[in-house]
């Protein structure tokens, strides 16, 4: 769904970073609001799809991939990063580069009070769990917050997850299509 | 219960004794002091935590080194913590990467508790059920030379679960710092100025 017609293609654009970065592998479990960005990868050739049957695979892949000389980014939505908790321990102990696109859920319109509780939590679980967070608030903003995401985390051996407001992916309601 | 006989630090050493360019990930507990006991390495990767991840390591490892050997060697307790690992290693079908599950059917690090497979979990079965190339269980010393071959030249993604023993060995620990073994094993594959890139 098109919030207007002349929004930023704001997961066009973030792909286009995740090349400029020379991320190789990206993993997820899918979300509504990664819906684009998962097509864009899966129809890229440089780049390896990972689905996931739970969001920590995501963590250990990176990790592998890191000691394989490649990148990873891992796309999840907000319930998914209480899957995450553990598998964090390998940025903290080991300072694996982590990078994390992270829809969120049960903060804006939401229609399902089961998204809340782990919605409402989610930037404390991720900081109380060693990764840094950056807001992406506006479709205009995509390149700039993930540029500077993918470098914190390449370039500053960070785990970084950039949460992608649900203002922006749009409201979700039953029986419609994403 | 099944006649277990092999020796788990045989099996470890017999697997990487000649290791080749094979690149190791070993998961926390008695198969990560298992592969230090068949000798440290640079390019082994023990894991001290992050419980259920070894196998997915191993795929990242693989899926960014397509022309070097990864080996996952892992427990029972570990594997079953990961199983879901297995489908989406499947469904990567990476040529390389071969895993081998140390299953003496018990929690070796938490009071030697049961596990699922003492129950009759089928490891090798779920691996099949997945899609993997080969996997099967592993009760003999007849069998190993086979599992040796096929970790370094078959064509995987390969899961054996070799029943081993239950006694006690003595410990050999790796180094604990992941910051230190992250950093030798991307310097050991990658070279020096790529392993701070």
């Amino acid at each position: 769904m098109r919030r207007k017609t002349s929004a930023p293609d704001w997961p066009g654009e973030i792909h286009g970073v995740l090349k400029s970065q020379r991320v190789r592998q990206i993993s997820y479990v899918p979300d509504a609001g990664h819906k684009r960005l998962i097509e864009l990868c899966q129809g890229d050739r440089g780049m390896a799809s990972v689905p996931l049957t739970t969001e920590e695979e995501g963590i250990g892949l990176a990790a592998g991939a890191w000691l394989g000389g490649e990148r990873a980014v891992l796309l999840m939505q907000s319930s998914g990063v209480g899957n995450c908790v553990n598998a964090l321990t390998l940025a903290a102990n080991c300072g694996f580069p982590l990078l994390m696109l992270v829809t969120m859920r049960g903060e804006w319109g939401e229609f399902n009070p089961w998204q809340v509780p782990m919605g409402q939590v989610t930037p404390e679980v991720l900081r109380l769990g060693g990764v840094r967070t950056l807001r992406l608030d506006r479709a205009e903003e995509a390149t700039d917050t993930v540029s500077a995401a993918a470098k914190l985390a390449f370039d500053g051996y960070a785990a970084v997850a950039v949460l992608i407001a649900q203002r922006l992916i749009g409201t979700k309601s039953f029986g419609e299509q994403p | 219960m099944s006649e277990a006989t092999l020796d788990r630090r045989e099996v470890v050493r017999a697997l990487l004794e000649r290791r080749g360019n094979l690149l190791v990930v070993a998961g926390l507990g008695s198969s990560a002091w298992d592969c230090t006991a068949a000798g440290d390495h640079p390019l082994t990767f023990p894991l001290w935590g992050a419980m259920g991840s070894a196998c997915m390591i191993g795929l990242g490892l693989a899926l960014a080194q397509p022309r070097r050997r990864v080996l996952v060697v892992t427990g029972d307790g570990e594997m079953l913590m990961g199983l879901g690992s297995l489908a989406t290693i499947a469904v990567q079908r990476p040529g390389n990467l071969a895993i081998v599950v140390l299953d003496n059917e018990r929690y070796g690090e938490t009071g030697m508790q049961k596990t699922h497979t003492a129950h009759g979990a089928d490891l090798a079965a779920v691996a099949l059920g997945c899609g993997f190339a080969k996997a099967q269980i592993v009760r003999g010393e007849a069998q190993l030379a086979g599992v040796r071959s096929a970790v370094h030249r078959g064509k995987g993604p390969l899961l054996y679960q070799v029943k081993v023993g239950r006694e006690p060995v003595p410990l050999v620990l790796p180094p604990r710092d992941g910051a230190h073994l992250r950093h030798r094993f991307r310097e050991a594959l990658l070279g020096g100025s790529a392993a701070s890139q």
